[in-house]
């Protein structure tokens, strides 16, 4: 049974459709990577999970329940680290912490000292005094020192130094390690690429990319740059071969993988003396979807335009 | 680059963020100051009334406290006696916000980081907010002096009236300059610059108070002079003007500019001269549920607002005590007061009716802002990380309305309890009258869970309109209680206020049907308040 199933999910604000039919599911267990450009509908997606906006169509399940209907039974079975953290500015960060647990439903106070000290929190200070870092930390705190089956992290470490990057990833290792399910929105590849078991990107609004990270390198093309002996022909003409460019006396090219073997008895042909195969980063896979992500946004305005006529 | 650049950008930026707030300022101040003045010009119709207006203006204690002195019996003197802290308070807090606004805001909130960045000078934060208020503060006051001026009282005393008021907008415009540089939060520094102003005017009133009695003139004591409400006073609008007095909030707010100035290259951006205390590292266990949080929140402004209620609760009852001699000779004044206590006979009771009925108004205001922290919850994203936990909607909001009116409850509980205190001190047997009005205070209650009822309806219905709206019918409210028995409007009119139906106790005896009336009106209210912020999207 999976822990998050959203089919089809739209939501409109007024003309503008941020959610176009977007699907997620995230499976027990599981550190499931939420990525995709600003604006894209990520925070959007998770106020629908919590229950804080309505979806005006598709199906929403959450931990087996309905997330707008049986919001506080559920809100006891997860926790939620917003992206902007705001909080109240004369409360003391413990008192925050503490006042997070008591209202999702008690916390572990050994846990919550343990983490105040990992992540080398001063809990006597004001909240107003905090930086974005700091008051980002007490949301972590709260949140981590819940035993909670979900967590929804949006965007959690945006302010952390690579320090806590470090002990933050760690400490989402141990809830995973006790079973727990994570659901992580981040701009952070690095740390997706370390934490995430699947990911699932979109754009618009809808949902362009989902599976494991290895799945979705070898949806990626892989760049080739080849040397030969003779003046190479014929490559472009070859099925999955794209991009192919001269760059200093060399063949810059990009090939679908399943397309590598045939284009490999083709090079050979024309003698190869240097090759370079390279399979794409992690950055180069987002970027792919990122890119163009602006003619995303005027088919946004376009589909909100044609739902207002 | 000059300590000043980017002023002039800075100012315009001001205006554009508050140019309906400007507006409302800059037409707001003439239309009440010609109100205020109408009303009294009316009243006031020949030399007997006047005469005796002025001999008990000069010798209750009570009118010299709240009214200030007086300086004739000329019709321009009494409107400036009865319009002058109405005007002046409205100009000093209007003043003390705007400043803050631009000021301690911008650096709270992160925004004076990205503008100290761009190409603005060090002093252009604080210079243009400064240009703004002072210009906007000697635009309206020029409008005030004309509209004096309209309703037919010499142009000269209209203008120097207008000029004190508006010399005590710019006395507290530097006030607030200062303050700002003091605290880290704009609620600190706007607390900060109401405390000077209510010293301000204690002093005044203890200048007045102390002064002593010249013919028809009356000659504040030394306190006055030390406070910015007394200069405006001492400026003998309509008597024989001394214009130079005009000149002392000038030299203020030169002063307190440079002293702002110093303390602003003190210190760090964003930083304050009074640092923050530190808090416990764990929560009290009172503090960890929604009700914990809300007594938390709101306790400081409570214990405020009580304060302040029972300071004018004490000193109205006191007041009601010379209601007869004020009145005798005065059958205009006396129509008014038992107009809007319930057009009974007893001049008393009545006054003692409707001060009750204007404390609850007032009361109503802490309603307002108290469930519109809600509102400032859902667009600051506390609220969110809220309702993602296992807090139900109508369980928070309801907590927030409960508060809200258990708050209410207290203030007019001790507004009755301390005018019935204040009275029977000067009048004998202030135990039976304490108790007496602690009870007709309480009957106001309705009237205020009706103000509840409709702010929650309105974050329930139409969030995005919460804010101003709440504030405007709260305000029409007033509008009918004060004006309308002044200005003889219909009773269908009248009827739209809930404080209207409010039995004008101790006047007239209790009538239960209309309290019920107002509690199940509240009570349908709330209830569409509730189911709508069940239903909508959070945050909207």
């Amino acid at each position: 049974m999976p822990v998050i199933a959203i089919d089809g999910l739209v939501k409109s604000f007024g003309a503008v459709r941020a959610l176009d039919g977007l699907n997620l599911q995230v499976e027990t267990g599981e550190v499931h990577g939420f990525l995709g450009p600003n604006g894209s509908g990520k925070s959007t997606t998770i106020r629908v999970l919590l229950g804080l906006l309505r979806g005006d169509a598709g199906k929403v399940r959450l931990l087996d329940g309905d997330p707008w209907r049986d919001a506080v039974a559920l809100h006891r079975r997860l926790a939620y680290v917003p992206g902007d953290v705001n909080l109240w500015p004369n409360l003391s960060g413990g008192e925050a912490i503490d006042l997070f647990g008591a209202l999702r439903g008690g916390l572990d106070r050994r846990r919550r000292d343990e983490l105040l000290e990992r992540f080398d929190l001063d809990p006597t200070k004001k909240c107003r005094a905090y930086s974005k870092g700091n008051r980002q930390k007490v949301a972590i705190v709260a949140a981590f020192a819940s035993d909670v089956e979900l967590y929804v992290l949006d965007e959690p470490t945006s302010g952390l130094d690579p320090l806590m990057e470090a002990v933050f990833q760690e400490e989402v290792r141990r809830l995973t390690g006790n079973g727990a399910t994570v659901l992580l929105s981040s701009h952070v590849l690095a740390e997706v690429e370390a934490l995430c078991d699947r990911v699932s990107i979109i754009r618009a609004g809808r949902t362009v990319e989902s599976g494991s990270l290895s799945e979705l390198r070898h949806l990626a093309r892989t760049t080739v740059t080849v040397e030969t002996v003779r003046p190479l022909t014929g490559v472009a003409e070859l099925p999955g071969v794209h991009e192919v460019r001269d760059v200093d006396g060399r063949v810059r090219l990009e090939v679908e993988p399943e397309h590598l073997d045939a284009l490999l008895a083709h090079l050979i042909r024309f003698e190869v003396r240097a090759l370079v195969s390279a399979p794409p980063t992690l950055e180069e896979l987002f970027l792919r979807h990122y890119d163009g992500a602006d003619d995303g946004r005027a088919a946004v305005a376009d589909s909100g335009a044609e739902s207002a006529r | 680059m000059s300590a000043f650049t980017g002023t002039g950008r800075l100012a315009r930026l001001a205006l554009r963020r508050d140019r309906i707030k400007l507006t409302a300022w800059l037409l707001g101040t003439p239309l009440l100051g010609l109100a205020l003045a109408s009303s009294v010009i009316e009243f006031y119709p020949d030399e007997a009334a006047r005469l005796s207006y002025a001999d008990t203006a000069l010798t209750s204690v009570v009118a010299r406290a709240f009214n200030g002195p007086i300086f004739n019996a000329e019709l321009g003197s009494i409107v400036v006696a009865e319009a002058y802290l109405t005007l002046t308070l409205l100009a000093a807090l209007v003043s003390t916000f705007a400043v803050v606004r631009h000021t301690r805001q911008n650096e709270e909130t992160g925004r004076a980081e990205l503008l100290g960045a761009a190409v603005v000078g060090r002093h252009a934060l604080l210079t243009a907010p400064l240009l703004v208020v002072v210009g906007a503060n000697v635009a309206a006051a020029l409008l005030l002096g004309l509209a004096f001026a309209a309703a037919g009282l010499p142009l000269a005393g209209s203008l120097a009236a207008a000029g004190a008021v508006g010399g005590v907008g710019v006395a507290f415009t530097a006030v607030a300059a200062v303050t700002a540089q003091l605290t880290v939060t704009s609620r600190g520094a706007n607390a900060l610059a109401a405390a000077t102003i209510g010293v301000a005017f204690l002093l005044r009133a203890a200048g007045d108070v102390l002064g002593e009695r010249n013919g028809l003139q009356l000659v504040s004591a030394w306190p006055s002079w030390l406070s910015p409400l007394g200069w405006g006073n001492q400026v003998r609008a309509f008597g024989a003007e001394r214009w130079w007095v005009l000149g002392l909030p000038i030299v203020l707010l030169v002063g307190a500019t440079l002293a702002a100035f110093g303390l602003a290259r003190r210190r760090d951006l964003g930083a304050g001269l009074l640092s923050d205390r530190r808090g416990p590292a764990r929560a009290a266990a009172g503090l960890l549920s929604p009700s914990g949080l809300l007594w938390r929140l709101h306790r400081g402004s409570l214990v405020g607002w009580s304060v302040a209620v029972v300071i004018l609760g004490i000193s109205m009852g006191f007041a009601a005590d010379e209601v007869n001699d004020v009145i005798a000779e005065n059958p205009a004044a006396a129509d008014l007061i038992a107009a809007m206590g319930g057009g009974v006979d007893d001049l008393v009771d009545a006054f003692l009716a409707a001060m009750l009925g204007m404390f609850a108004l007032v009361i109503g205001a802490y309603v307002v802002q108290a469930l519109l922290r809600t509102r400032a919850d859902e667009s600051g994203g506390v609220l969110e990380a809220v309702l993602a936990t296992a807090v139900g909607r109508v369980r928070w909001l309801a907590t927030q309305v409960v508060g809200a009116v258990l708050g209410a409850a207290v203030l007019v509980l001790l507004a009755g309890l301390a005018t019935g205190l204040g009275y029977g001190l000067a009048a004998g047997d202030p135990g039976r009258w304490a108790l007496h009005l602690g009870g007709a205070g309480l009957l106001q209650l309705p009237a205020l869970l009706v103000v509840a009822g409709l702010v929650t309806a309105l974050l329930g219905l139409v969030p995005r309109w919460s804010v101003s709206l709440s504030w405007a019918v709260l305000i029409g409210f007033l509008l009918l209680g004060q004006l309308g028995a002044a200005l003889d409007l219909p009773q269908a009119v009248l009827n739209l206020s809930p404080y209207t139906h409010v039995p004008a106790v101790p006047a007239v005896e209790v009538t239960v049907l209309p309290l019920v009336l107002l509690t199940a009106v509240a009570g349908a209210l709330l209830a569409a308040g509730l189911a709508g912020f069940r239903r909508r999207d959070v945050p909207s």
